[in-house]
């Protein structure tokens, strides 16, 4: 399944580029994208695990910027 | 400014105010002997830097402790954190003077700056917004006689909607009735509004101007070319040019090497050459303020983002900044002929009447005999004579395939059709010697004339191959299926460099595949065409470049970059904004790491002090961002 969020206060665009790389990570991610010009994450995971994946990805953005909520 | 932004300047502001007079206190009071010793005196001071460096930065203190918390090293928080506290901590060696001043300093100019970096991002980001606002609010549809005003989302295909004079067409759709102008600006670019009347195809997103008109809708909302477009627009800042790559990468690695190298610097003079610790700590804190890369990761993306941005204002859609990188590289463009040179109508452009004929008589005859065939040919003579045809005067109407047409008009024969079909009937014909489809006519084996008919240029076609030379572009081809005497007509009359005719479309393929091999490694070609059965060489191409594509989903589906209208001349406006692009995000990492090296070595060498660093972290990224914002504004 691939999905698009709207970030809250996404701030820099260098921890953008962190989470990217952290989310990719994450296990059952296809891909993951963050755009910091338009403040969106575009992510394609595993359908059974899709909710558990983003709570994963929200704790991500939580560590590497604290303010920067993903809107779901 | 936002709630926030707005919130966040009050606090600078603030500790501005409180740091302006605590810096001319401690400058220009003799504090000192004020207090009687040294020792009090820079106590005093380090109270009162204290206060302001709070005020503007305790929420980049506390994200740094978080940083901590969570393992992320490196973030830009924890190094002015480390690098402001360090500046206060210079104090506890007596030897060198006290920095506290600095260290605020650093920390107010560190909120300014990224205070003006969360506003150009915000404000290029809706000023592209506001350029993009072509999505309709609602749609009147008609209900049982009655309008009723709905989310255009929840229109259904076949429903009959009314655009009222100014509002904005919600759906794709078919004129049912009234006539209008409708202004396509904001779609195409074009400020010459369009002319609409019953049976024509309607954009969404066009304003209308004058009219009522009522519209049966052809598709949802969510095909829509509104909706198309801006998702396209959106999307694009996801398709990463190499150099915004290049720039990421570039940054990874760039923020732990700085840090290190200024861990490095603070601890091993001092330890194995008995050097000064407040020096060499001093030159370390300077190491970690430039070391932030955030000067170069916002202004390469918002130059790319504002380069496509202002494309889009001009009707030319561009899928991604890789495809713009390509665009500036373009030296080799390739044409298709017809729709994209041409205006792909039949035309005819020239009336040859034989002696004592006039063009009148010789069309009329044209026309009458042509009025049966509904091949494009046919129709342009009968829109030449531009009159209609009295059907009861025509019988026995004859087609004779490969030569032309034959009917009784008033009783008389009349033939029009190509040199054999006049050689058979036996008429003494004078040869036409033009480019296009020669058509001669005879009445009663008496010679009208001929008529020529050939594909129109576009009015720009010349004008863009023009540009295109003007601008640097090597090479312009023309691929047709047409054949050769036409294709080098067009290409002498264009001034093309090169044509390549009569080819069938798979061929057009292997043509492309042939002047690819030819390109050298740092050349791209771009293909032009308007997306009717050239889409697998629009989909070959470096660059493949869709004209007149209001309307065309697969144009719009296979090609990098869509011009909204079918002008040709803006090949060359979309290569110049491309190469504009380009030029100011290598003006960008060139001047940010330019300066940022310099001060580093400076700082090694210790002639750098704070407010150099400042300047090369703060300074550089605002400048960074004011060139960036040049890209939006195109013509």
């Amino acid at each position: 399944m691939k999905k698009v969020f709207k970030f809250d206060e996404l701030g820099c665009a260098n921890c953008g580029a962190k989470m990217e790389d952290a989310i990719n990570k994450l296990d059952g991610v296809v891909s993951a994208k963050v755009n910091f010009m338009a403040q969106k994450l575009t992510i394609e995971a595993d359908d059974a695990r899709f909710d558990a994946i983003m709570d994963e990805a929200q704790k991500i953005c939580h560590k590497i910027e604290p303010d920067c909520d993903i809107v779901r | 400014m936002n709630k926030k932004q707005r919130k966040w300047r009050n606090r600078i502001l603030v500790a501005l105010a409180i740091f302006i007079p605590v810096f001319l206190v401690t400058e220009l009071l003799p504090l000192e002997e004020m207090l009687g010793s040294k020792q009090a005196a820079v106590l005093v001071e380090f109270a009162l830097f204290l206060v302001p460096y709070l005020i503007s930065g305790y929420d980049v203190l506390r994200k740094a402790v978080l940083g901590i918390i969570h393992r992320q090293p490196f973030d830009e928080s924890l190094l002015m954190t480390i690098a402001t506290l360090g500046a206060f901590a210079l104090v506890v060696f007596p030897e060198g003077d006290p920095h506290m001043a600095e260290g605020a300093a650093v920390m107010l100019f560190y909120q300014v700056g990224e205070l003006f970096q969360s506003y150009a991002v915000s404000k290029s980001r809706k000023s592209i917004a506001d350029m993009m606002d072509i999505a309709p609010e609602f749609a009147n549809v008609e209900r049982d006689g009655q309008l009723e005003e709905i989310d255009p989302d929840e229109v259904a295909v076949g429903d009959i909607i009314v655009v009222k004079p100014g509002e904005r067409v919600p759906l794709d759709g078919v004129v049912l009735e009234g006539t209008s102008s409708l202004d396509t600006r904001a779609l195409t670019g074009e400020s010459l509004p369009r002319k609409s009347a019953e049976g024509d195809e309607v954009t969404s997103g066009c304003v209308n101007l004058t009219g009522v008109l009522r519209v049966s809708v052809t598709k949802p909302y969510g095909e829509s070319t509104v909706q198309r477009i801006l998702e396209l627009v959106e999307n694009a800042s996801d398709k990463k040019a190499r150099t915004e790559n290049f720039i990421t990468r570039f940054a990874r690695i760039y923020t732990p090497v700085v840090s290190v190298a200024a861990l490095l610097l603070a601890l091993v003079p001092p330890l194995m050459l008995g050097e000064s610790w407040a020096s060499w700590v001093e030159r370390a804190l300077i190491f970690l303020v430039v070391s932030c890369p955030c000067a170069l990761v916002i202004s390469v993306p918002l130059s790319f983002f504002g380069g496509i941005g202002g494309a889009s204002r001009l009707g030319i859609l561009i899928k991604g900044g890789n495809y713009l990188e390509a665009l500036s590289q373009v030296d080799t463009v390739v044409f298709d002929k017809t729709g994209t040179l041409t205006t792909g109508t039949f035309q005819v452009v020239e009336v040859n009447p034989a002696e004592g004929i006039t063009e009148e008589e010789l069309l009329e005859a044209a026309a009458a005999v042509e009025n049966y065939s509904d091949h494009p040919i046919a129709q342009s003579v009968r829109a030449a004579y531009g009159k209609p045809i009295d059907q009861t005067r025509l019988s026995q109407a004859e087609e004779i395939s490969g030569h032309g047409v034959k009917t009784l008009v008033d009783g008389t024969p009349v033939a029009a059709g190509n040199d054999k079909l006049m050689t058979a009937e036996g008429v003494a014909f004078t040869p036409c010697t033009a480019v296009g489809t020669i058509i001669y006519v005879a009445r009663n084996r008496q010679f009208l004339g001929s008529l020529v008919i050939a594909d129109a240029l576009k009015t720009d076609a010349r004008q863009a191959i023009n540009q295109l030379h003007s601008i640097g572009v090597k090479r312009c081809v023309m691929l047709t299926g047409d054949r050769a005497e036409v294709a080098h007509d067009i290409a002498g009359r264009l001034g093309l460099d090169d044509v390549r005719a009569q080819l069938l479309p798979q061929d057009k393929v292997e043509e492309f595949e042939q002047i690819l091999a030819g390109q050298g490694d740092k050349s791209r070609t771009a293909f032009v065409g308007d997306g009717i059965n050239d889409a697998p060489v629009l989909t070959r191409a470096d660059v493949g470049i869709a004209m007149g594509a209001l309307g065309s989903d697969a144009a719009i589906e296979a090609a990098d970059v869509v011009l909204m209208d079918d002008a040709p001349s803006k090949i060359a406006t979309s290569i110049r904004v491309a190469r504009k692009t380009m030029g100011i995000a290598r003006q960008n990492i060139a001047f940010a790491l330019g300066v940022k090296l310099l001060v580093l070595i400076l700082a090694a060498i210790g002639i750098a002090n704070m407010w150099l660093a400042v300047f090369a972290d703060v300074g550089v990224a605002v400048i960074a961002i004011l060139n960036a914002i040049r890209c939006m504004s195109v013509k």
